[in-house]
C-alpha cells in the first residue's frame, strides 16, 4: 500500500447518522474477491433505492457523514468498497471503532469533526460536489471553500503518509514477542488450549498410574 | 486500584511504544470464512501462520441450515476455509463437524473461550468472549492477516466505562432487553472508544448464556469490547468442556483475581435500576431506536437531534408516529444467532410456544450442532415444530443472510438477532429486534406483543 500526504478532489455530503457497514456493502457482496475491485458495492442499495443519491452523479475522494459513521460489522469490505470507488477521506463526527482501524490499514483517513462543523460542510455541499483539499502533513483541510484542522492521532498519520504496514513493523520486534510467549505459557500453562486427545491420553495415564500405586 | 480492563490488558502486554499504542498477545485467534481476504494477504506474502494450535477455523456465516441445493459461492467460501485451514494445520469446526456452530457460540461452549485470555475474531461479536472475563474484540481483515502471521495485535487501550445493573429483572425480562435498554439509553454510539464492564446484582444473577448475550451486544452500543469478571457460575459453566484446562485448580487460582479492585476508577459509570427494564423491542433502523414494547411508535419531532434519522426509520420500516408498539403486525419471526441462539434462549422461547400455534412462519436455527441435539434430547425441537416453526441446522443464517436464509424485501421479521440495520436481514427487510421470548409472543399473536401474560404460570 502506497502513502499519500495530500488529497485534492471533489467531496460531497452524506448527511444521514449511523450509516453502518451493513449499508456501505451489503453482505451478499462480500464473496467476491477484491481483485475485481469493490467500487461498484458501495452503498449499492441506498443508492439503487434512491436515484439523486449524491455517489450516483459524482465519483468524490472526500466524505462527509453523519455521526456514527461506519458502525456496525467489523467487515473490513466496507472500507475497500469506499477505497475502490475512490473516496480517501471521510470527515464525521464519530466512527465505529472497528471500522477506524480499518480504514487507516488501507489509506483511507478517518478523521473526526465537530458536530458543528460537519453540519455547516453538509449544508454548503446540499446535494452537490465541492471542491476538497486535504494535507495530512498540516492536518488541515478545505471543503468549499470552508478552511478547518481535523486531529488525528500521530500513530494513524505516520500509517497514512508511509503506506505502512503492521506486519513489517511487528517482524522487529520478534525477540520480544518470543520471550513474552514462552514465559506467559510457562507461568499460565491454563491458558494453552488442550486437545481433547491430550486430554484423553492424560486420563489415560493417570489411569494407569493408579492402578501402579 | 486496577479495573478487569486494566488486568487483562497488563497480563497480555508485550510492549508498548512511545505514542501510546500496545503490542498485546493473542491466546486464541477464530476465523471464518469470512477470513479468506486475510488469507489471501497471507499467501501473497509467503508466510505461515505463526501459531496454528492457537487457532480456530469455523464454518458459521455461510453455513446453509435447511438442506436442499447449495449454491456455487457459497460451497467456494466453505471450501476455501477448509483449504486455508489444512495448508496452515489449523483445527476446523466445519460444516458437517458434530461440534460445528456459530463461532461465539462454540468458543465458549468447547471451552476454547476463557477468563483471563485475550481472543480475536474477525467479527464484531467477539465482544461475547468477555462474558468470561476475557479480552475480546473484534477485528477487521488486516489485523486478522496480522494476528494469523504474528499472534499479536496493535492496540490503544480503551477507556473503561462500568454499567451497573442493580436491583433484579422482572419475570420475562432478559439480558436482551438489558442490553436494548442501555443501548437505547446511551446511543448506538454511547460507548465508543471504551470497553464496557457489566457489574451489579442484576448481572451477577445472570447464567453465562445470559452474560454472553449481555457482552454480544456490546457493539451495539459502540463498544468493542464487553466483560464481566469470572465468578463460581463461569467455572461451573467451563468445567469439564472439552479444551478446559487440564490443571484447572491452577487456572480457577488465577481466575479468581480477575476482578476489578474496589477502589478502581472508571472513566465513565452508568447505573441502572434492572427493575425498571422492559420487555424492550426496536422500532427503527439503528439498536437504539428500541422502546419497551408497551409504548407507542415515537414522534420523530419529539427527538431532538435524532428526529432526521427516525424519520428515515419510519418511512423504511413502514410505521407511523404514535401507534401502539403491540399493534404492529409482523409477517415472519426468527430465533437464533450469536447473541441468542444458546439453549436457554429456544428454552424460554419454547417456554412461550409450548400447547400454542404460531400464526406467522418461522425459522428457528441453534446456535451450534450440540445446542441442536440438546434442544432435540429436551424435546424444545419438537415444541418449536409443533408451533409450526420450521426447526433448521446450525449457523449465522438469518441473522446477516449470506447462507440465503432472508426476510423478502418488505417483509417484517421478529427477530432475536442483533442488527435492525436497513438490509440487514435481506434488502428491504424490516427487523425488530427482541428477545427470544418477545419472538415466540410475537409468533402466537403475529404482532409484538407483551411476552409477560404469556408466560404466567410457565417460568
Amino acid at each position: 500500500m502506497s502513502g499519500w500526504t495530500t488529497i485534492n478532489g471533489d467531496a460531497v455530503a452524506l448527511p444521514q447518522a449511523n450509516i453502518d457497514t451493513d449499508q456501505l456493502i451489503p453482505a451478499r457482496f462480500m464473496s467476491q474477491p477484491r481483485k475485481d475491485g469493490y467500487g461498484a458495492f458501495l452503498l449499492h442499495d441506498v443508492r439503487e433505492s434512491m436515484p439523486a443519491h449524491p455517489l450516483n452523479h459524482h465519483a468524490p475522494q472526500v466524505l462527509v457523514a453523519g455521526r456514527n459513521f461506519g458502525s456496525g460489522s467489523s467487515r473490513e469490505a466496507a472500507v475497500y468498497a469506499m477505497v475502490d470507488f475512490g473516496v480517501r477521506v471521510v470527515f464525521a463526527p464519530s466512527f465505529g471503532d472497528i471500522f477506524a482501524g480499518n480504514a487507516v490499514n488501507n489509506g483511507l483517513l478517518a478523521a473526526q469533526i465537530e458536530d458543528a462543523l460537519a453540519a455547516d460542510l453538509m449544508a454548503v455541499l446540499g446535494d452537490g460536489a465541492g471542491a476538497a483539499q486535504v494535507d495530512l502533513g498540516t492536518g488541515r483541510a478545505s471543503i468549499a471553500g470552508h478552511s478547518f484542522a481535523f486531529t488525528l492521532d500521530e500513530v494513524a498519520r505516520q500509517k497514512l503518509l508511509n503506506g505502512w504496514d503492521d506486519i513489517d513493523l511487528t517482524a522487529q520486534h520478534s525477540p520480544e514477542i518470543s520471550a513474552f510467549c514462552a514465559a506467559r505459557q510457562a507461568a499460565h500453562s491454563w491458558a494453552l488450549p488442550t486437545p481433547p486427545q491430550t486430554r484423553m491420553d492424560a486420563k489415560a495415564s493417570l489411569t494407569k498410574g493408579e492402578r501402579h500405586s | 486500584m486496577n479495573t478487569l480492563l486494566d488486568k487483562l490488558w497488563h497480563a497480555h502486554e508485550i510492549l508498548q511504544r512511545a505514542d501510546g499504542t500496545s503490542l498485546l498477545w493473542v491466546d486464541r485467534h477464530l476465523v471464518h470464512e469470512g477470513s479468506h481476504h486475510a488469507f489471501a494477504r497471507l499467501a501473497e506474502r509467503g508466510l505461515a501462520v505463526a501459531q496454528p494450535a492457537l487457532t480456530f477455523g469455523v464454518v458459521d456465516h455461510y453455513a446453509p441450515t435447511r438442506g436442499g441445493e447449495v449454491a456455487p459461492d457459497i460451497r467456494r467460501m466453505m471450501a476455501t476455509l477448509g483449504e486455508n485451514a489444512r495448508r496452515h494445520g489449523i483445527r476446523l469446526f466445519d460444516l458437517h463437524d458434530p461440534e460445528q456452530g456459530i463461532v461465539h457460540v462454540i468458543g465458549p461452549e468447547q471451552g476454547l473461550t476463557l477468563p483471563g485470555l485475550l481472543i480475536t475474531c474477525g467479527d464484531s461479536h467477539t465482544s461475547t468472549h468477555g462474558a468470561f472475563g476475557a479480552l475480546a474484540f473484534g477485528v477487521g481483515a488486516t489485523e486478522v492477516a496480522h494476528i494469523l502471521a504474528t499472534q499479536t495485535i496493535w492496540q490503544k487501550r480503551p477507556r473503561a466505562m462500568r454499567i451497573a445493573f442493580d436491583g433484579a429483572l422482572g419475570a420475562g425480562v432478559t439480558a436482551k432487553d438489558m442490553a436494548l435498554h442501555w443501548i437505547a439509553l446511551l446511543g448506538a454510539d454511547g460507548a465508543q472508544g471504551h470497553a464496557v464492564e457489566y457489574a451489579g446484582a442484576a448481572v451477577r444473577n445472570l447464567s453465562m448464556e445470559g452474560r454472553m448475550t449481555l457482552c454480544n451486544l456490546s457493539i451495539e452500543g459502540g463498544a468493542r469490547m464487553g466483560m464481566v469478571a469470572p465468578d463460581a457460575v463461569t467455572f461451573d459453566y467451563l468445567r469439564g468442556r472439552p479444551f478446559a484446562p487440564l490443571d484447572w485448580e491452577a487456572a480457577v487460582a488465577d481466575w479468581r483475581g480477575l476482578v476489578s479492585d474496589a477502589d478502581a476508577a472508571f472513566d465513565r459509570e452508568v447505573t441502572i435500576d434492572a427493575g425498571t427494564i422492559a420487555p424492550t423491542v426496536t422500532w427503527g433502523t439503528s439498536p437504539e431506536e428500541a422502546l419497551p414494547v408497551t409504548g407507542h411508535v415515537p414522534q420523530p419531532e419529539t427527538l431532538g437531534t435524532k428526529a432526521e434519522h427516525a424519520r428515515a426509520s419510519l418511512a423504511y420500516m413502514g410505521l407511523e408516529a404514535g401507534m401502539p408498539l403491540t399493534s404492529v403486525k409482523v409477517d415472519q419471526v426468527f430465533i437464533g444467532s450469536c447473541t441468542n441462539g444458546r439453549i436457554e434462549d429456544l428454552r424460554m422461547a419454547a417456554a412461550v410456544l409450548v400447547g400454542r400455534k404460531a400464526v406467522v412462519p418461522g425459522l428457528v436455527s441453534p446456535g451450534s450442532a450440540m445446542v441442536k441435539r440438546q434442544a432435540e434430547t429436551e424435546g424444545l425441537a419438537q415444541i418449536f415444530t409443533q408451533a409450526g416453526l420450521e426447526w433448521a441446522g446450525a449457523g449465522c443464517s438469518m441473522c446477516v443472510g449470506m447462507n440465503g436464509d432472508l426476510v423478502e424485501s418488505g417483509k417484517r421479521c421478529a427477530s432475536s438477532t442483533n442488527r435492525n440495520f436497513k438490509g440487514r436481514q435481506g434488502r428491504g427487510a424490516r427487523t425488530h429486534l427482541m428477545s427470544p421470548a418477545m419472538v415466540a409472543a410475537a409468533a402466537v399473536t403475529g404482532h409484538l406483543a407483551d411476552v409477560r401474560p404469556l408466560l404466567e404460570g410457565r417460568i
